[in-house]
């Protein structure tokens, strides 16, 4: 199964991020990976490797960044990974991206098909 | 012609953490301003890691201070300026490569490959009011002194001469990027708090090679 890593500036959204995601996209493997390694807010490139780490079951994994920081922590993590192409950032909105993403996901979707997922989210009108 | 060693790098990054923590609180109230106020908070924070991790494991090549560098800002600073900083640093470490001894030129070219990681990952342009109004002026002064055949030494003050006027620049513009730029026309009349640090990482790079 894909495995989903929330990235925010706050390590409260999210874990509450992923609490919701898991409610709805029950299964699905999501990781948070919010604040710094000290408490803080902002981002850790050493969480979010963890977190890669925790949610990769060989099916690759997506990263879904909120702002900021997330974004730049995200791409520059992704540098280093260079060619391995299972772990991809998506272009997102947060909370919707994420179930979507999740939802995807926990049928057994592939990668592309869950980075697609997450980014139609952009999309989907409220009103 | 000069050449820069491992010790020179070494300074170089001690003395920026210097002049970070001379000047925390005030990058943080540029912060203040427009951002949300942690400028001079993560980046004290980055760079006293990337210190730490130098004296912990000596690096043995200008570029492999650049790595080691580039590694710890990513990794502790918190906020976007250590992701921007530490590809800057990285991709300047690529540009050096294995090289023992560094010159003119090749400082040059790994400054360009500094402002070229940092432009690229931030997605930002001259004139979205960001640490690149500093380093794009700096970088070319920096090659103009040097193609003019001046020394090592006057290139890097002219870097750092002209990133502070690419800080002054940054006043009269409105931010395109980042959370100063939800300000929209408010972010005018503040200088950038990224700008205003690549200086201080200019100005270092300056008195350290200040003697070459």
């Amino acid at each position: 199964m894909v495995g989903i890593v929330l990235i925010s500036h706050s390590r409260v959204v999210a874990e509450s991020t992923a609490e919701l995601v898991g409610h709805i996209a029950a299964g699905a493997k999501v990781i948070p990976a919010g604040g710094t390694d000290d408490g803080r807010l902002g981002t850790s490139t050493e969480r979010i490797a963890a977190a890669i780490a925790e949610a990769d079951t060989g099916d690759g994994v997506l990263l879904i960044p909120d702002i900021g920081s997330s974004v730049f922590s995200a791409l520059a993590l992704l540098e280093e990974f260079e060619s391995a192409s299972r772990v991809v950032l998506a272009d997102a909105p947060f909370v919707e991206g994420a179930v979507a993403a999740a939802v995807a996901a926990g049928v057994g979707l592939s990668l592309n098909e869950v980075h697609l997922a997450a980014e139609e989210a952009r999309e989907v009108r409220k009103l | 012609m000069s050449v820069l060693d491992t010790e020179t790098f070494h300074r170089w990054i001690v003395e920026t953490a210097r002049l970070v923590e001379a000047n925390a609180d005030r990058l943080t109230s540029l912060d203040a301003a427009i951002g949300d106020a942690d400028h001079g908070i993560n980046l004290r924070r980055g760079f006293q890691a990337a210190v730490t991790a130098l004296a912990e494991k000596p690096a043995a090549t200008p570029g492999a201070v650049l790595a080691t560098v580039g590694r710890a800002l990513i990794s502790k600073t918190g906020g976007a300026s250590g992701p921007l900083y530490g590809t800057g640093f990285r991709h300047a470490s690529k540009s050096l490569g294995e090289a023992a001894e560094v010159s003119e030129l090749q400082l040059g070219a790994a400054l360009a490959a500094a402002v070229a990681g940092i432009r690229q990952l931030g997605a930002a342009a001259e004139g979205d009011k960001t640490m690149v109004d500093a380093w794009t002026p700096a970088v070319a002064a920096y090659q103009s002194t040097v193609d003019g055949g001046g020394a090592l030494a006057e290139a890097t003050r002219a870097a750092a001469d002209a990133a502070e006027g690419g800080l002054r620049s940054t006043v009269e513009l409105q931010a395109r990027k980042g959370r100063a730029s939800y300000l929209g026309p408010r972010s005018v009349g503040h200088e950038d708090p990224g700008a205003a640090s690549t200086v201080l990482l200019l100005r270092a790079l300056a008195t350290v090679t200040a003697e070459t």
